[in-house]
């Protein structure tokens, strides 16, 4: 390993802390990975090697976890990864004139990275976020509703260093980096920022709410929850 | 009469719904201070009274799924919670841990005390990194109000929870790849038996349920498994998500009591968009066999929908109109299916491999008439044959648009090339976007 003393030193603290969520060390592997990614900005030798060593395996048996799993990249990582879903429903709905556009624009096919290492494209599978269709996801983080040019437009924010806010998300767009970090399970203090819940998540409950439709109420007998689920005197939707 | 019967995303719209404190002024974990009072072994018979089927798309009933522990050996036993929702379409468990993630650690932490485990698990896709952050942050909200850890609302019970997040593949939403993907394993499934409730996560006794099932009980334990009964039908009780997304007018999650139909959902969603019409539907994520306008009036519970053809499976109800071309909605999903195999059986590995390939060629106008055939041979030597779910699923849109569209993949051979313009289908303009 090439790590510096201080690097390293950081990184076993934090492995450390890793490992203590478990029974069995093992079950640390990936987020280690992830923790790994947040140095090296992909799964280095080096890496490879500091989990090898921490978990008591051969760089083999890590090699073969790490390259199972889409997230875990082989080779450095760009600051930002553009993610486009491209399956069926996204795709149908626009994502691959989303994705085509954004390949033209940077010049980059699936999974490169453009030539100043800022960008990294992908086409992505299904990310739970259908009702919001076409998504992108940058380094993680939900882009909901977009169309060709809005995607060409974040991407032109971020070039320009200017505020880039995902839809459901932090108020800040993280780093490839950074966003490992969390991934490997430390809170980065951002759990609070951005909304609950976009509007498609909310449909159901609105159109209960404006049609007075609601769930047979609790029976009195063990009726621990006769308050409804809204708050006191709050205006919610 | 309601259509609709939120609960579980009643709270979603609250201001700073995943705050402890928001979740608590709304009733918030009364539920498990109720539980605690209870013996386990009757919050475990209220469950399974309630006939609570499990909400991850299998639809197997929960209490029973619990009841299949071996009786306590003095040993660990665990609870994982299924959160890498994967299966396309789906989009009910995201929303849920974003915004109302004190719903599930209430739900585990009373699951946890039924079945007898004192270290639980959730087991999160790795692509959400904002539902991670709720999720941890929830965590911790719970441990220092003392939710969590050595005595749980100072009854003296004891429970750790970790969230856990994986790092992109579909296969770990089948519960023993997961569980190997737990344990720092490559996720691939492991044979069947023993069950995970015999040897599961470090060969010990372990449940695996989805959000969803799991966020439902302590609405079970609150309201009563007659309460919960009363909504749905006689073998689907109770609420349940349903996810429309595609060519609707407002797509989104509608909470509604099992049974509710199509024909329904899609009039609450104000219907397919302006001067269009419905073409295929799927009822349950892509793994399930596609529906058409003619299944408008299915109601959506699990034994009827089987009865009709297809699966319940996760409600993910993906609607496409007349612009769709049915060959490249399926070849896409071949595609994801070719991507995700995890390549541990030869039949779908090799199998979503050729299909993919043939797919591909058929919907780019090099399509040979003998493709007809193979399209539907290949099926034969996935289905009943993979290793696990995934491998049974993959073929589902194909074999099932083969029955209802056939011509079209006729005539995409017969014309060299795609009859449809893709573009059509786009939710924006597409020379303007």
């Amino acid at each position: 390993m090439t790590y510096d003393p201080r690097t390293l030193e950081t990184l076993r603290a934090d492995a450390a802390q890793i490992v203590a969520r478990y029974p069995s060390a093992r079950s640390a592997l990936l987020p280690m990975l992830h923790l790994v990614q947040s140095v090296d900005g992909y799964v280095s030798p080096d890496g490879t090697a500091f989990c090898a060593e921490t978990l008591e395996l051969t760089a083999a048996e890590v090699s073969a976890v790490a390259t199972f799993y889409s997230q875990f990249k082989r080779q450095p990582n760009g600051k930002y990864t553009l993610g486009v879903c491209v399956t069926s429903l996204c795709g149908v709905m626009g994502g691959d004139a989303i994705y085509e556009r954004l390949s033209e624009y940077l010049a980059v096919g699936n999974d490169e990275t453009t030539a100043d290492g800022l960008f990294t494209l992908e086409k992505i599978e299904c990310n739970a976020a259908c009702d919001y269709a076409p998504v992108l996801m940058v380094n993680w983080e939900f882009f909901d509703n977009q169309t060709p040019s809005s995607a060409v437009q974040l991407v032109e924010d971020i070039r320009g260093s200017r505020a880039v806010r995902p839809s459901r998300g932090p108020d800040r767009l993280a780093t490839f980096k950074e966003v490992s970090r969390v991934l490997a399970g430390f809170e980065d203090g951002h759990a609070n920022e951005g909304p609950a819940a976009g509007q498609p998540s909310l449909e159901g409950v609105d159109l209960a709410a404006r049609n007075l439709w609601a769930a047979p109420p609790l029976p009195a007998a063990g009726s621990v929850r006769a308050t409804p689920a809204t708050l006191e005197g709050d205006e919610t939707k | 009469m309601s259509a609709l019967a939120p609960l579980l995303t009643s709270r979603w719209g609250n201001e700073r719904a995943w705050t402890l404190d928001a979740y608590q002024r709304t009733g918030g974990y009364q539920a498990l201070r109720e539980a605690l009072r209870m013996e386990p072994a009757e919050v475990l018979n209220t469950v399974k009274d309630s006939g609570l089927r499990g909400r991850g798309g299998a639809g197997f009933p929960t209490g029973v799924k619990w009841s299949f522990l071996p009786p306590p050996d003095g040993g660990p036993r665990y609870l994982v919670v299924n959160a890498d929702e994967s299966e396309p379409g789906t989009c009910k468990d995201i929303p849920l841990m974003m915004a109302d993630p004190h719903s599930l650690i209430e739900g585990i932490i009373i699951t946890s005390y039924a079945i007898g485990c004192h270290h639980a698990f959730i087991y999160l896709r790795g692509e959400v990194v904002h539902v991670y952050r709720r999720l941890l942050n929830a965590v911790t909200e719970a441990r220092r109000a003392g939710l969590l850890g050595s005595s749980v609302m100072g009854s003296g019970y004891e429970l750790e929870l970790t969230v856990h997040a994986g790092a992109g593949a579909y296969i770990c939403g089948e519960e023993t790849a997961l569980l190997d993907s737990l344990e720092g394993r490559r996720g691939q499934p492991r044979l069947k038996p023993p069950f995970p409730a015999v040897a599961g996560l470090y060969a010990r006794p372990t449940v695996v349920n989805n959000v969803e099932s799991i966020a439902s009980v302590p609405w079970i334990i609150a309201g009563g498994a007659d309460w919960w009964k009363s909504m749905g039908t006689e073998k689907s009780t109770g609420v349940g998500i349903y996810s429309l997304s595609g060519h609707v007018v407002r797509p989104g999650q509608y909470e509604a009591p099992l049974g509710i139909t199509m024909r329904e959902l899609l009039e609450l969603a104000g219907g397919v968009r302006a001067g269009h019409r419905l073409k295929f539907w799927m009822p349950g994520g892509s793994s399930t066999p596609m529906f058409t306008p003619e299944h408008l009036d299915v109601p959506l519970d699990y034994d009827s929908v089987v009865a009709a053809g297809s699966m319940l499976g996760t409600r993910a109800l993906q609607c496409f109109d007349e612009t769709v071309c049915v060959v490249w909605a399926v070849s896409r999903w071949m595609d994801f299916y070719a991507h995700e195999s995890c390549g541990k059986c030869t039949p779908c590995r090799e199998g979503t491999f050729w299909l993919r390939s043939v797919l591909r060629r058929i919907e780019a106008g090099l399509g040979r008439p003998e493709d007809m055939q193979i399209l539907q041979d290949i099926p034969n030597s996935i289905v009943g044959r993979a290793f696990c779910p995934l491998g049974d699923g993959a073929p589902s849109s194909l074999t099932s648009s083969l029955k209802f569209f056939y011509d079209e993949y006729v005539q995409h051979i017969q014309l060299g090339g795609c009859p449809f313009d893709h573009k059509a289908s786009y939710l924006f303009e597409a020379v303007t976007a």
